[in-house]
C-alpha cells in the first residue's frame, strides 16, 4: 500500500476500473451535530464518501495517529480530505492540522479548517501549518464545490508531476507512461514524491528538499 | 376560484416569506439565507433534510440552554466562561440553520458572560429560550403547510427571497 497515496480509483461492484470521477473521501470532524449533519449533507450533495467524527482526537484514532491500527489503513476507507472545525473541545482543528501535518504517513492529506471566527490571525496561523483552504462557517454549497475542485485540480496536477519527475530524477524503474496513473503506488519511498498543494503555502525552497 | 392547492401554495410563501423578512426596523426576520442554502440541500434522496436538521438544532437548544440555566444557578459561583461556551456553541449551530434571532441574542448574551453581568445573562437566556422555541411553532407551522400542499396535490413552491 502506498505511503500517502492521495487519489484513488474507486472500483465499483461490477469490478470494472472507472477512470472517469474518483470519489474523494472525506473525514469531517466537528463538534456540533447540527454542523456534523450540514457538512455531511453538504460533501454527499457534492458526490463525496463522507465520515464524520465528533472531536480532533476521534479523527486521530480513526486514522490510526493514535498508534493503533486505524479504520482508515483498511484500503476502501482511505481518506483524501480533511475538513476540520477549529474550535472543539480537547484537540482544536488547529492541533489537529498539526498532528497530520506531522506525520509522514499523513501529510500529504490536505486539511481544510472552518471557523465561524473571521480572524486574520488565526487564519494565517493555519495557512501557515500547511492548511489548504480556511472556510468561513456557515459553510453553504459554493464553499464545498470550490474546496472539491481544488483538492482534484491539485491531485491531477501532482500526479502529473509526480511522473515527470520520476522521469527525470530516477530513471529507472519507474512506470511513468501517462496511462498509469497508479505509478505512484508501487514507491513506497515518499522522498522522491512530489509534494502536494498544500506545500505551495510553503516557500519555495522547500518543495526541492526531500523528506526528512 | 381559487383551488386549495393555490390557496395553499399562497399562504406558504406569503408565511415563508414573513419568515425571512423584516417588516419592522425593530422586528427582525426569524431566519436568514443560510435557511435557504439548506433547503438547496434537500431533494428527493433526502426529502427531509431542513426538518431533521432543524429538529437537530432544538434538541441542541433545549441541551445548551439547560446548561446555560444550571450554570447561573450556582449563586456566588457562576462560572461565565462555561456559560460563555455554551453560547458559543449555539451561536454556531443557530448560524448553520438560518435562525436569525436566535444568533443575535447570542452576541448580545456573549457579551454579557465576557463582562460577567449576571442579571444581563439571565435575561438574555430567557430572550433566547423564548426565541427557540417560537421558531420551533412557526417551522412546524411551516412543515405543515408544506405537507397539506403535497396531500391536496399540489407542488411546494419555490420562494425567492
Amino acid at each position: 500500500m502506498a505511503v500517502g497515496e492521495v487519489m484513488r480509483m474507486e472500483v465499483p461492484t461490477g469490478g470494472d476500473l472507472t477512470v472517469s470521477s474518483p470519489d474523494l473521501h472525506v473525514l469531517a470532524v466537528d463538534d456540533s451535530i447540527v454542523d456534523r449533519k450540514v457538512i455531511e449533507r453538504l460533501l454527499r450533495i457534492s458526490s463525496c464518501k463522507v465520515t464524520t467524527v465528533e472531536s480532533g482526537t476521534r479523527a486521530l484514532q480513526y486514522l490510526g495517529l493514535d498508534g493503533n491500527t486505524g479504520a482508515s489503513d483498511l484500503k476502501d476507507l482511505k481518506v483524501n480530505l480533511i475538513v476540520t472545525d477549529y474550535s472543539m473541545p480537547g484537540l482544536t482543528g488547529y492541533d489537529l492540522l498539526k498532528k497530520i501535518k506531522e506525520s509522514s504517513t499523513f501529510r500529504e492529506i490536505p486539511v481544510v479548517i472552518m471557523s465561524s471566527e473571521n480572524i486574520l490571525t488565526r487564519i494565517e496561523q493555519c495557512l501557515k501549518e500547511g492548511a489548504e483552504d480556511f472556510l468561513l462557517k456557515p459553510v453553504k454549497l459554493a464553499d464545498v464545490k470550490r474546496i472539491k475542485q481544488l483538492i482534484m485540480r491539485n491531485e491531477a496536477e501532482d500526479h502529473k508531476t509526480l511522473s515527470h519527475s520520476n522521469k527525470r530524477k530516477l530513471g529507472e524503474d519507474v512506470d511513468a507512461s501517462p496511462s498509469s496513473s497508479s505509478s505512484s503506488s508501487s514507491h513506497d519511498d515518499s522522498s522522491v514524491k512530489d509534494f502536494p498543494s498544500s506545500k505551495r503555502m510553503k516557500s519555495e525552497s522547500d518543495i526541492f528538499s526531500p523528506f526528512i | 376560484m381559487d383551488t386549495l392547492v393555490a390557496q395553499l401554495q399562497r399562504q406558504f410563501r406569503d408565511y415563508t416569506i414573513s419568515l425571512y423578512h423584516q417588516l419592522f426596523w425593530y422586528v427582525k426576520g426569524f431566519l436568514d439565507d443560510q435557511f435557504t442554502e439548506l433547503k438547496k440541500l434537500q431533494d428527493e434522496c433526502s426529502p427531509d433534510f431542513v426538518a431533521e436538521v432543524v429538529s437537530l438544532f432544538f434538541e441542541d437548544c433545549e441541551k445548551l440552554i439547560g446548561n446555560m440555566a444550571r450554570a447561573l444557578d450556582q449563586t456566588g459561583n457562576v462560572d461565565f466562561s462555561l456559560v460563555g461556551s455554551s453560547v458559543h456553541q449555539l451561536k454556531g449551530s443557530s448560524s448553520s440553520v438560518g435562525a436569525k434571532r436566535v444568533k443575535g441574542l447570542c452576541v448580545t448574551f456573549k457579551e454579557c458572560c465576557d463582562s460577567q453581568n449576571f442579571e444581563g445573562c439571565v435575561r438574555c437566556l430567557q430572550q433566547v429560550d423564548i426565541e427557540y422555541k417560537s421558531l420551533k411553532a412557526k417551522l412546524q407551522d411551516l412543515f405543515n403547510l408544506e405537507q397539506q400542499i403535497v396531500q391536496a396535490g399540489g407542488r411546494i413552491p419555490q420562494v425567492d427571497i
